[in-house]
Order: structure tokens, then sequence, then C-alpha cells
């Protein structure tokens, strides 16, 4: 076992009295169950209902908000289309595709960011509000080390461009700049609006040197005096060498051009030049990349980061991924001169800089309160094949496991399970089996639900594992609760479950005895095939069709068709009384219906059931005799029998005669 | 054809609707009814797709549908319909039917009247009260048809406090979807694959008619019934089959086309343009059919090669009445599959759609990734 990373969080239940430290707990799937327990040696025989609760601990507080649950839902899309990708595409096509979806991913956290920002400003009170502001945060760290990622591991930034993406990545996520501008450009007098400078420092911190410049160009309007040096200071930040990104210069040629430009930055300063105003100087200074003068301005900077970035623009600008590491932890350093308390956010950072992932996700699983950024980030990752190496010591891959936290999560959630489904689906090795476990758990109140969830299963042929059968079963025996024959033979011949199909029939056949008619026609009337399914299903067509026949006058296929009943074995033993009994209003009829063979072979039916004999066991027919008026039954259709049997030979004799 | 516009709404949306527009009125469709499912707390919410994004700055939300206002609703939404403009029936899981009122003045929902157990289990055996769900309404003014898990068919009417008219154990399976057919008749769909036409002038619990196919019972989920051909009926099975029934004829469909993969969870026909027809299922796919009866009838026979004789005879009989503009191009059967286009609308299909509406040239559905589809541009 590794060592634990941090201390656990302690959370209090509310209303559990920890005091009494007598607590007993059962996990769930994504619940705990919690509740007092009372064991006292000295009282047991006295029984006090002292917890009378039972808490529910659910640990996935982030799925109940409602705004998360867009970013649940919408990665969820950008996840599976990302998983297709796998298959389709492969080399540079993939790595565009790779960052497009990365890209994705990152404007969906910022859509979700952007709305709870808006529910923040627009909460009444300052609780929620501060609430949502913290989310706003969270998010908002998200997607500056899920940016930092794409930059580093995804798009795999070679020297030189590198530090053109940093730029942006720091611009993007130090967005102040861009309101002041809108204020102070916005005011009468651009020039001596109180935060001018500040502005013009911030954008060359930014390295946004044409805006920087045309800032300048207005101080120099305003101020005469200064406009020579103005002057100077934009013509070095216009001649500035930078690599564009259409431009097909070395990096050799990137890095005399950048070397002979901070040479004749330098020689200004020497000179002079912008001694008479400390704003230009010390602008000047930054662009040269001087560590003091960058320091001096930690209030424009924010963070360590950013210095780090300007830093590396105005001293190293072609500096390679691989010095990143050493140049980020001196900037931290002497950004935080000293003050050891780093943030986990910095720690973050820090591990992306060295290009530890695992790190990086580690720290992540550790800060975040839900796996729904590591899942996705490991995943896409997982993607760009960095993580091949690495093995768990528990459970299968990083990435898979980081996916079955993740859904598992989901599945506990009332609504978000079906997400779930295709997470499981896209882990190989224990995703199939979690999702057989999850999946039984759902609850079924609707048959709309059910349908769902069966498709589910079907779709991933889990009918061997008896899921399907097992979904099934329970709607039938819901629908038997609630005297719903028809529809629980309906989803026993969904299941294709004899056991249960030939219950139903039993049910159904009783039904008959006590009411004399049969319900359900419409379904029983039209089984086709499925009547096959079990033995007794099969007598519960076919008797219902000798009923038809009945009806439709057809005495001789009836009767025939009731007499195979009881030959064939198909009838229960326990039914054949009634099929007898059946069969007496056929033998009454005017014309001769049973042949004297067909005769015979109802009487010895008849005898088999009086006589007692157990050929299958069934004890039914001990009790006939007992009962008198069963008693007359036989008697009865003895004399019936006798009668036909007669008029049979009779008949049979005279037409063979004739 | 424009792109849909997407809207993730943090709820499962099982309904969708179109606010009718006053009949003769040349107003497009501005106002839907959605319906959410499985959550702890379900809405009925309304939705306006007027050009809210226009008096927005930054312009790019242009479209974009917002929330007008919305309701609690006790258990799942199962089925949505508008009974007139500032009505709405909604069936529940629980049984329960209500209606909303709608006030447009100050943009809220009410509760105007409930049939708290219209579907539950009764009957011997079975516990004293338990419900059942709802599955399917129909409305025309003011006559209200629920159907559900139970088998129960109810008439209810917008002003009578009782059910109208109640046909217990109406079906041995669970009814799943109804529509009105010819005033007095509906029409159900059941879970065994059978339709029944019901006549509520005749008395008795016994349906007039009964359609029902032999050979593999595919479980029917949704039935709609052609706007001008009121014999014309189409629905969507398990499987994802569509079938186009003709109710006068026999007891099999005229035609049965392989669809989606899933379940087909609910077919409409254009309202004012019945050629086109629209499907969505739980595969997650949103389908436009066209049948056009422009092909001339000697050309398709010639590339059929006359395949067979009762082909022949259709498309003679069909000749025969050409001066009967109104014979449905959803009927004419063999060569149908050569004259149905489909596009499919959604781009990247995921999680089921559970619901769509069309009106004019706008069309909205709802899924079960919790987003709403709109487009208002369905024909261009």
């Amino acid at each position: 076992m590794e060592e634990v990373d941090g201390e656990p969080i302690i959370t209090l239940i509310p209303g559990v009295n920890s005091k009494k430290k007598q607590l007993c707990f059962d996990w769930g799937p994504g619940e705990m169950l919690v509740c007092e327990t009372l064991f006292n040696k000295k009282e047991k025989s006295e029984v006090v209902p002292s917890c009378p609760s039972i808490y529910i601990i659910r640990k996935n507080e982030d799925f109940y908000c409602r705004i998360l649950r867009k970013l649940f839902n919408e990665s969820h899309g950008i996840f599976v289309g990302l998983q297709r990708i796998e298959e389709e595409l492969t080399g540079k096509s993939r790595k565009a595709e790779l960052v497009r979806v990365s890209k994705n991913y990152r404007s969906v956290i910022r859509a979700c960011m952007e709305e709870m920002s808006q529910v923040a400003i627009a909460a009444k009170d300052p609780a929620t509000s501060s609430l949502f502001n913290n989310q706003v945060a969270i998010l908002s760290a998200m997607e500056l080390v899920w940016n930092l990622c794409e930059i580093l591991f995804i798009e795999v930034t070679p020297a030189g461009p590198l530090l053109l993406h940093l730029l942006d990545w720091v611009r993007l996520h130090v967005c102040e700049v861009d309101t002041w501008s809108a204020e102070v450009l916005g005011s009468e007098n651009p020039s001596k609006h109180e935060s001018f400078w500040n502005l013009v420092t911030a954008l060359v911190l930014q390295g946004r040197l044409d805006e920087a410049r045309q800032m300048l160009s207005k101080e120099a309007d305003a101020n005469p005096a200064s406009a020579g040096m103005c002057r100077v200071l934009g013509d070095l930040m216009r001649t500035m060498p930078i690599l564009s990104p259409g431009n097909t210069q070395t990096l050799t040629e990137l890095e005399l051009k950048w070397q002979h430009w901070h040479e004749e930055c330098e020689r200004h300063l020497q000179d002079g030049t912008f001694a008479p105003s400390g704003h230009l100087e010390s602008l000047c200074k930054i662009m040269l990349g001087d560590e003091k003068a960058l320091l001096e301005q930690k209030q424009q900077l924010s963070n360590w980061y950013h210095f780090l970035v300007t830093r590396l623009l105005y001293s190293h600008p072609t500096v390679k991924p691989t010095e990143l590491h050493f140049y980020a932890q001196s900037s931290l350093d002497r950004f935080l001169e000293g003050d050891s308390s780093s943030e986990p956010l910095d720690n973050i950072l820090m591990a992306a800089f060295e290009f530890d992932i695992h790190q990086v996700i580690k720290e992540c699983s550790i800060v975040l309160s839900n796996w729904w950024f590591v899942a996705h980030l490991t995943d896409l990752l997982d993607h760009c094949k960095l993580l091949q190496s690495h093995n768990l010591y528990f459970g299968s891959n990083m990435r898979e496991f980081l996916l079955l936290e993740y859904a598992s999560g989901l599945f506990a959630h009332h609504s978000l399970w079906q997400l779930g489904v295709d997470y499981f689906d896209h882990c190989p090795e224990l995703g199939r089996v979690s999702l057989e476990l999850h999946i039984e758990r759902i609850p079924l109140n609707t048959e709309q639900k059910a349908l769902k969830v069966l498709r589910i299963c079907e779709q991933r042929k889990m009918t061997e594992q008896g899921k399907v059968r097992s979904i099934c079963k329970i709607l039938a025996m819901k629908a038997v609760r609630n005297n719903r024959l028809g529809s629980a033979l309906s989803w026993s011949i969904r299941a294709k479950d004899a056991a249960f199909a030939t219950l139903v029939s039993d049910r159904f056949l009783k039904d008959y005895c006590e009411r004399g008619c049969f319900s359900d026609l419409d379904l029983i009337d039209n089984l086709g095939p499925a009547m096959m399914l079990s033995d007794r299903l099969t007598f519960l067509g076919k008797y219902r069709e000798f009923h038809r026949l009945y009806g439709e006058q057809r005495f001789v296929d009836g009767a025939s068709l009731l007499l195979s009943l009881m030959t064939s074995q198909i009838a229960p033993r326990s039914f054949w009384m009634t099929l007898l009994t059946d069969a007496l209003p056929l033998l009454e009829q005017k014309q001769v219906i049973f042949s004297a063979e067909q005769t015979y072979e109802l009487m010895r039916c008849l005898e088999d059931l009086t006589t007692g004999r157990p050929v299958h066991g069934e004890p039914d027919a001990q009790g006939l005799q007992d009962d008198d008026i069963e008693t007359t039954k036989v008697e009865m259709l003895r004399l019936a029998l006798a009668r036909n049997l007669a008029r049979a030979i009779i008949k049979e004799g005279s037409l063979e005669g004739s | 054809m424009k792109a849909m516009c997407a809207k993730f709404v943090s709820q499962k949306i099982s309904k969708t609707r179109w606010r009718p527009v006053p009949p003769g009125s040349l107003q497009t469709a501005e106002t839907f009814a959605t319906g959410s499912w499985d959550n702890e707390e379900n809405y009925v919410s309304l939705w306006s797709i007027g050009d809210f994004g226009n008096l927005d700055s930054d312009g790019g939300f242009e479209g974009d549908h917002q929330l007008l206002c919305d309701i609690r609703h006790d258990g799942d939404v199962m089925d949505l319909q508008f009974l007139d403009q500032e009505r709405i029936v909604a069936a529940s899981s629980t049984g329960c039917v209500t209606i909303f009122l709608y006030h447009q003045n100050n943009q809220t929902l009410s509760v105007s009247h409930q049939w708290t157990t219209a579907h539950c289990h009764t009957g011997p055996g079975s516990p004293s009260y338990s419900s059942a769900p709802c599955t399917g309404v129909a409305c025309n003014n003011p006559e209200i048809v629920t159907v559900g898990e139970d088998g129960r068919i109810n008439l209810f009417r917008a002003d009578h406090k009782e059910a109208v008219r109640t046909i217990d154990n109406a079906d041995s399976s669970t009814l799943h979807a109804v529509t009105f057919l010819r005033t007095p008749e509906i029409l159900t769909a059941n879970s065994i694959g059978q339709l029944k036409i019901w006549d509520f002038r005749q008395p008795g619990n016994e349906p007039s008619h009964i359609l029902s196919p032999t050979g593999d019972r595919v479980p029917l989920h949704c039935v709609d019934r052609h706007p001008n051909q009121q014999h014309v009926v189409a629905t969507g099975g398990q499987d994802g089959t569509l079938s186009i029934w003709d109710v006068r004829l026999g007891t099999m469909p005229v035609s049965l086309l392989k669809a989606h993969e899933a379940e087909m969870w609910e077919v409409h026909f254009h309202p004012s343009n019945p050629d086109h027809l629209f499907t969505c299922s739980e595969d997650g796919s949103l389908w436009h059919w066209v049948s056009s009866t422009d092909v001339p009838e000697k050309s398709s026979l010639f590339h059929q090669g006359g395949r067979n004789s009762t082909f022949l005879s259709h498309s003679i009989s069909n000749q025969a009445n050409v001066h009967q503009p109104l014979k449905s191009s959803w009927l004419s059967t063999d060569s149908a599959k050569d004259r149905i286009e489909i596009t499919s609308l959604l781009p990247n299909r995921t999680l089921s759609v559970n619901s769509l509406d069309v009106l004019g040239s706008c069309l909205v559905c709802g899924t079960d990734a919790e987003a709403i589809y709109v487009t208002r541009q369905l024909f261009s």
C-alpha cells in the first residue's frame, strides 16, 4: 500500500450524535447508510428506540448542482465522440482532432463557468452567492490546468510556438486587463486616467505590444514633452522579433534577431533615453526581462505563472519544453519569496511544467470534489498515448479506474445514471461487470423506464447473465401483484421465462375455473409462436382454441382437440376433470361427435383419473373421491360416455354397412 | 438544412409540444411546452423561441430558446398535449392527469384541474389502491382521452369533475398510445402490437375493431393519424420499425419500413404538409421522411420491371383514382421504398430522443441527454 497523500477530510453528519461514538454504516455504490447504534451490554433486555433515523450519505454533492449537470451531459457527448475517433483517425489529423476535442471540453467548462457566475451575481443572499463564486473559482482553476495540459501534452508544442501558446494561456486567464482597457479607453482623456500606466504595464506584461503602442501614442498626443520617448519605446515594441505562425524563419534566425533587439533595448536604457519618465523606464526594464522590475509589478502579474510567462517572453523567448520546469520552479520561488505555503493549484501547475502527468492527475484527484475532471482529462491523455506504461496495483489501469469511479457516481444519481452506461462501455476490463452490478439497482417505476434499461442490457447482449430475464421478471411479478395477468404473460414471454409463463398460465386457468370465462382474450388469442414457451402456456392457448371452436359450433374439431389435450399429456392432470366436464355437452349433442374410438379414449382418461393411480404423482386425484359433487359428476360422465359409445357404434356400424 | 439549436436544461426531457397557433392566423410557432422525467422533482415548462437574442448585445445566442415559466409536476411526465392555447394536459407516472393553465399576462402556470386516480390497479387480489402510470393522452377539445399501464381508457371532459366514460381492462397489456380517429372514435396502440378502434357511441367494453398482425408481436409505442386522411395511421414499434396502416383494410399494416435501431418513441405527420413525417428513437436519432407522389406511376413501374401483380393492380387503381388527389402517398405499397427520402436531423447521436413536435417550419425535440433542440427552418 502507498502512503496516504493527505489527511482525510472529516464530514459531520447533521443530526447524528457523534459524541456517543456508536455508529454503524454500510457502503453502497455511491452512497453510504449511517445510523446510530445502541450497544450497551448492561441493559440488554431493555429495548429503547434510541436511533430513530437512518441517514443516507451521498458523496457526490456536485451531481446535485443544476448547472454542473449541464457540464456532465454536454461532456458526455464529447466523450462518446472521442471514443469513436480512436478507430477512425491516424497521424496528423488525429492530433488535430484531439486538440479540437480538448478545446470542446474547455468550452463546456467555460460555458458552465459563465452561467455559474451569472447565477452568483443574481443570487440574493451572500451565502449562496459565495457558494457559486467558489464553484466559479474551482471551474476556472480546472480550465486553467486543462488548458496548460492541452498545450504541453496534447499539442506537444515545440520551442518557439510554445511561448506563444503560453502567452495565450495567460491572457485567457488573467483577463482583468480587458475590463480595464475598456474602462480607460472609454474615459474622456485616457492618458490622464488613474489606471493608464497600470494598463500599459499590464499589456506589456502580457506581451500585447500592439495595444501598448497605441496607448503610448495617446500619451504622446496628450503630452508632447514625452512624445519622443514614447516614439522610441513604441519603435522598440514594434521591432521586437516574434515568431508568427506563418513565418518560416528558423529558431536560430529568431534568436539572432532577438539578441540584436535585446541589445538595442539595453543600449537605450544605458543611454538613459527614458530616464525622464519613470513609467517608460520601468516598461523598458520589463521588456529587458529585468527580474527586479518584473517583481515590482507583482500586483499586476497576480500570480507566479504569469510572472513565469512574462519572464520567458522577455528573456528566453525560444524556451524548450524540457527547460520549462527549471524556469517554473525558480519563478515560483522568486514570486512567493520563500513563502512556502504553496496552494494545491501551484503544485498541479508545477507538476504539469515538469511533464509529470501522473502527478497532475493525482494532485487534481486529491483537491477536486468529483471525478469529472480527472476522468475526462485522463481519458483524453490516454488517447494521446501518454499513459500506456502506468498500471495501478489495484483494478485496471488509471484511465479505467477513474472512469469507473466517475461512472459509479453517475449511477448513484437518480437521473444521471443513463450517462454512466457509455462510460462503463469504454472500460474494457471492468466496465461490463460494473454495469451489470449497477444496472440492476435502477428502480423501475414505469414500464417506459424499464424498457430503456432493457434496451441497455439487450444492446450489450446481457441476456446470458440473466439481466434481461431478471428485469422482465420484476415487471412480470409487479403485474401479477396488480392482477394484470395479460401484462405479466407478455413480460414472461419477452424474457422467455418458461417457469414464470407456467405460473401465469396457471393463474389464468384458475381464474377460468372460478369465473367460467377467460380474461385477456386479445392476448391469449394472439399468442402465435410464443405459445410454445411452456407446456402450460401451450395448453392455455389450445384450451382457449377449443372454446373458440365450440363457440363457432365446430364440434368435431373441438372434440378432437379436447381429447388430444389429454392424451398428449399437455393438460395438467388437475385440469382433466374440467376438460371431461367440457366434453359433456358435446356428448349430449343430437349428432354423434366423438367416434367410438375417441369415446374409449375418453373413458380411459376418466378411469385413469378416478382410480387415483398417481401416474405423475399428482395428489389431486385422491381428493376427488371425497367430494359428493365430484362423484355425481363422474357418474354423469360415465353415463354420457356409455350412451355416446352406443350411439357411435350404431352410427359407425350403419355407415360402414351402407 | 440549418443546424439545430441545442440547449442543455439540467433535466431529462420526456415530452415536447408546440403551443398551437390560433386557427387561420399567419403566426409561426413560438412557444412550446416540455415535460421532464426521472428527476427527483419533475417540471412542466414553457419556453419561447422568440427573438430574445436580437436584444442581446453579443448577439451570439440568437434563436436560443428561453424559459418562460415552469411548474412542479408530481411524477414523471409521461405525455403532454395542448387542449387549446391556454391549457396543457399532462399525464403522470403516478396515474394522475392534470390540466395546467398558462397565464400569458404574467407568465405563470397553474393547476386548473386534476384527476388524481385516473389510472390505478384495482380488482380482486391486488392491493386496495396502487397507482398505474398514465402513458398517453389525446385531446380533442373539450374531450380528453387517457390510457395507462392498467389497460384502462378514460374519457374526460375539461369541464366535468368526474370521468365521462371509463373502460376498465380495455386491454390486457399496457396501452402505450392513443389518438383520435374520427370524432367519437379513438385508436389505441398496445404492447402486444395491436391497434384497437373504440367507438364511444357504442355501449359495452369491447373495441369496435382490432387490427392485430400475425407473427411477431412487436410492441407499438406511438401512433399518429394522417391530418387529412383519417384512415391513414402511422405507428412506431419497439424494434424501430415504422408501420403505415389503412384502418379500413384488413388487420395488417400496408407497409412496414425498417427504420431506427431501437424503440421508436414518437411519430408525427406534418400537420399541414403530410407528405412529411418525423420519427425519433431510443437510439438517439431523429428522422425526417418525405414521401413524394411526383414520380410518375409509369416510370416507377418500369423501374420495378413488373415485379409482381399486386403492385400492378395497385398502380392501376391509383390511376383510376387520379381525379382523387387525396390518395395518400404513404399507402402505395411496394414502390414506397423507392419514393421515400429520409434525412437525419441530429448530427451525432448519443442518448434517446424521447419526443418531437412539428408546427409549420419549426421542429422541437427533447432528449435524455438533457438537451432541447429547436430548428426554425425545417424546409429550407
